[in-house]
């Protein structure tokens, strides 16, 4: 009996070079055995992640890597199979939690599409994500205490303070990018998850970007998940590689481009 | 506090909204009761009636055009709760009958009487208190678009399948109306009113009395509404109606929202119907038939769809043509021109009669206040860099840098300014 105990246990712990979490009650993010099945697909497997308050990271995989379904599990468009997924240092199971209660816990998403509301202004974007009572009783008899002065901060962060009057609709794609990051901005959430922040930027564009979300990691955590290798050896931080839904390789960029496995992935050898 | 958000909601467009409907709600009865039947300026009663009705459709129209035009709520089945006010102040004027009817029974309606029923059923108690039924005018229609509401948004059932399922509600309804031992009078409904609060429903003061309320209750419900609209929770209405997933993943609970503006959408539909009643002597099961339903939307279509003032024009607009028409020669054809009429506004006028006239400023002129006393006090040359330390340049338009460029010259202030 005790045989087959130990020998239960064990390939746990020669699992892939993750780090594994020692204590909960020191991360702000933790995943740990999450699995996530389409209709006979795997597109998480067991996939174990960590994040410390204030710490920023990227997260790269090939197409099919479960980026996205990853983001999906988090801030609660998609329930995990199995798994933890425990937020604020063990203390809320998001699996439990529907979008909303999430986004009130302090878990902001920009999608890979950037998603403007574009009927509206960019300042009323802005005003829509801004931290406040989301209830509808509060939202019918609201005043704009000191609204404004907020959105012209966020307005000034992106660039778009010149374009507040504008339609969202109207701007370019890259300003699109920028406003749903002043969007997260407002929301003033505790982690951040930016889906291909660059997609679509030119090299200047994308050159900026990076230098944004670097200072937004100033006092946020965040996640960014990319495809943009260049992009993501300039935000210069720890990398989390996925392949097939589970995490391949974790370090620097350096380290994980060095990684055979992860140049085999990448190179499809 | 309320009163004074109301005041400060409608936009230029819509004081002569309201200050036509004020001035029909005043006019039309003194023209009425006041002139003799000889004068050129006298409105008969027989117009004052029809207009009365125009009008109640005209705020069911405006009902509609809040859930559909700003949350993107297609809802099939407003008719629903246009016809259950109606069924309600029905009722109350049914009791009001008395042993006025043809079977003099002092407590029940004539067609109880005519069932054979011995008492009065229990959802009919209270009816013969005007303050009570006026209280389930907008009771019974709020609470079934809250729990249809509550059960459909937090299903989240949206689009195509929602507007099924409110076409489904109102057919249901219908057959439910339409069956004698339902105790609303199956397919007859209910007629035969003889008067309102005392008054006679058939003298022309009665109706010149109705007029007005009609326009006023029109008045309140488009302030109201217009309130809700101008206010961040219309902002947040509209963001549901544009990209719901995105709003919800920002935090706000997208079934409350909706629930909520589908129930006050329902109370005003059903004001609606507790006026037009009344003034037209009768409620029947047809009026909960899917096709009416669908035509109130071509009203909103018509009109102009996210407006207000545009649903509430369309279906004054298409409700006087459907007058004109089946009351001539076209009478056979007007169904045709109904459809032509929709689909040619579908093609050529996507926003409407109103989007013919010029489109007005973005809804915020509180915020915009507000940033205008700021101004003053920001660094007017280049305030992009010189308010962050981390300033990102306007962008360079990917593809058509020329326009780019162009768009920045306009509207980007620049530091020699």
């Amino acid at each position: 009996m005790d045989h087959q105990v130990d020998a239960l246990a064990e390939p746990a712990a020669i699992e892939p070079a993750v780090a594994r979490p020692h204590d909960i009650t020191q991360s702000l993010l933790y995943l740990n055995g999450v699995s996530v099945t389409f209709d006979g697909f795997r597109a998480i497997n067991n996939l174990s992640l960590e994040l410390a308050p204030g710490e920023m990271r990227a997260i790269i995989g090939p197409n099919g890597a479960g980026k996205t379904t990853m983001m999906d599990i988090i801030t609660g468009k998609t329930r995990p199979d199995v798994g933890d997924v425990l937020f604020d240092r063990g203390s809320v199971d998001l699996t439990t939690q529907d979008e909303a209660a999430i986004a009130e816990l302090g878990i902001g998403r920009k999608f890979q599409k950037p998603t403007v509301f574009e009927s509206q202004t960019v300042e009323d974007n802005v005003l829509l994500a801004l931290k406040a009572d989301r209830t509808v009783r509060r939202t019918l008899f609201w005043r704009p205490n000191g609204d404004a002065r907020r959105i012209t901060e966020t307005l000034e962060t992106i660039g778009l303070a010149a374009h507040r009057r504008r339609l969202a609709g109207s701007l370019s794609h890259g300003q699109k990018q920028w406003l749903e990051i002043g969007m997260l901005i407002a929301q003033d959430p505790k982690l951040l998850l930016v889906d291909e922040p660059v997609a679509g930027m030119t090299d200047a564009e994308s050159m900026t970007t990076a230098e944004l979300l670097k200072d937004i990691a100033k006092d946020h955590s965040v996640v960014v998940v990319e495809h943009d290798m260049e992009f993501v050896r300039r935000l210069g931080v720890k990398v989390t590689v996925l392949h097939e839904g589970s995490v391949l390789a974790e370090g620097s960029i350096d380290e994980v481009s060095a990684n055979e496995r992860v140049v085999e992935v990448y190179l499809g050898r | 506090m309320i009163t004074r958000r109301l005041i400060e909601a409608p936009d230029g467009r819509g004081w002569i909204f309201l200050g036509l409907l004020a001035a029909a709600a005043i006019l039309v009865p003194c023209l009425n009761l006041l002139l003799p039947p000889t004068s050129y300026f006298h409105v008969p009663t027989s117009a004052v009636a029809l207009w009365g009705k125009y009008l109640c459709y005209a705020l069911l129209a405006l009902s509609l055009d809040l859930v559909w035009g700003y949350c993107g709520i297609l809802s099939l089945g407003h008719g629903a709760f246009f016809a259950l006010g109606g069924y309600a102040m029905g009722m109350y004027m049914m009791r009001q009958i008395g042993t006025r009817g043809v079977y003099a029974h002092p407590i029940l309606p004539d067609f109880m009487v005519f069932l054979n029923w011995k008492e009065l059923p229990w959802f009919w108690w209270g009816f013969d208190w005007f303050p009570f039924a006026a209280l389930m005018v907008l009771l019974v229609p709020g609470a079934l678009a809250f729990v249809f509401g509550w059960f459909a948004f937090r299903s989240r059932v949206t689009g195509v399948y929602l507007s099924i399922i409110t076409q489904a509600l109102t057919y249901a309804l219908m057959l439910g109306f339409f069956r004698n031992n339902f105790g609303f009078g199956g397919n007859n409904g209910l007629t035969d009113f003889k008067d309102i609060l005392g008054f006679n429903v058939q003298a022309q003061a009665t109706r010149a009395t109705l007029f007005a309320l009609s326009a006023l209750a029109l008045a309140l419900g488009y302030l109201i509404a217009q309130m809700v609209v101008c206010s961040k929770a219309g902002k947040v209405l509209m963001a549901i109606r544009d990209a719901e997933s995105r709003t919800r993943f920002i935090g706000y609970r997208v079934e409350s929202y909706k629930t909520f503006v589908f129930t006050l959408s329902a109370c005003m539909a059903a004001v609606a119907g507790a006026l037009y009643v009344p003034q037209v002597g009768i409620i029947n099961p047809s009026e909960f038939a899917p096709a009416n339903s669908i035509e109130y939307v071509i009203w909103v279509a018509v009109g102009g769809r996210g407006t207000l003032i545009g649903g509430a024009v369309g279906a004054i607009l298409v409700n006087y043509a459907k007058t004109t028409f089946t009351t001539g020669l076209l009478a056979p054809y007007w169904l045709f021109a109904l459809g032509a009429l929709f689909v040619l506004v579908t093609i050529f006028l996507p926003r409407g009669i109103l989007g013919l006239l010029p489109q007005r400023a973005s809804p915020s002129p509180r915020l915009r206040g507000e940033d205008r006393g700021e101004g003053q006090h920001q660094a007017p040359a280049s305030p992009l860099a010189a308010s962050h330390p981390n300033p990102i340049p306007m962008p360079e338009g990917h593809g058509d840098r020329g326009s780019a460029s162009h768009l920045r010259q306009r509207s980007a202030p620049q530091p020699a300014e």
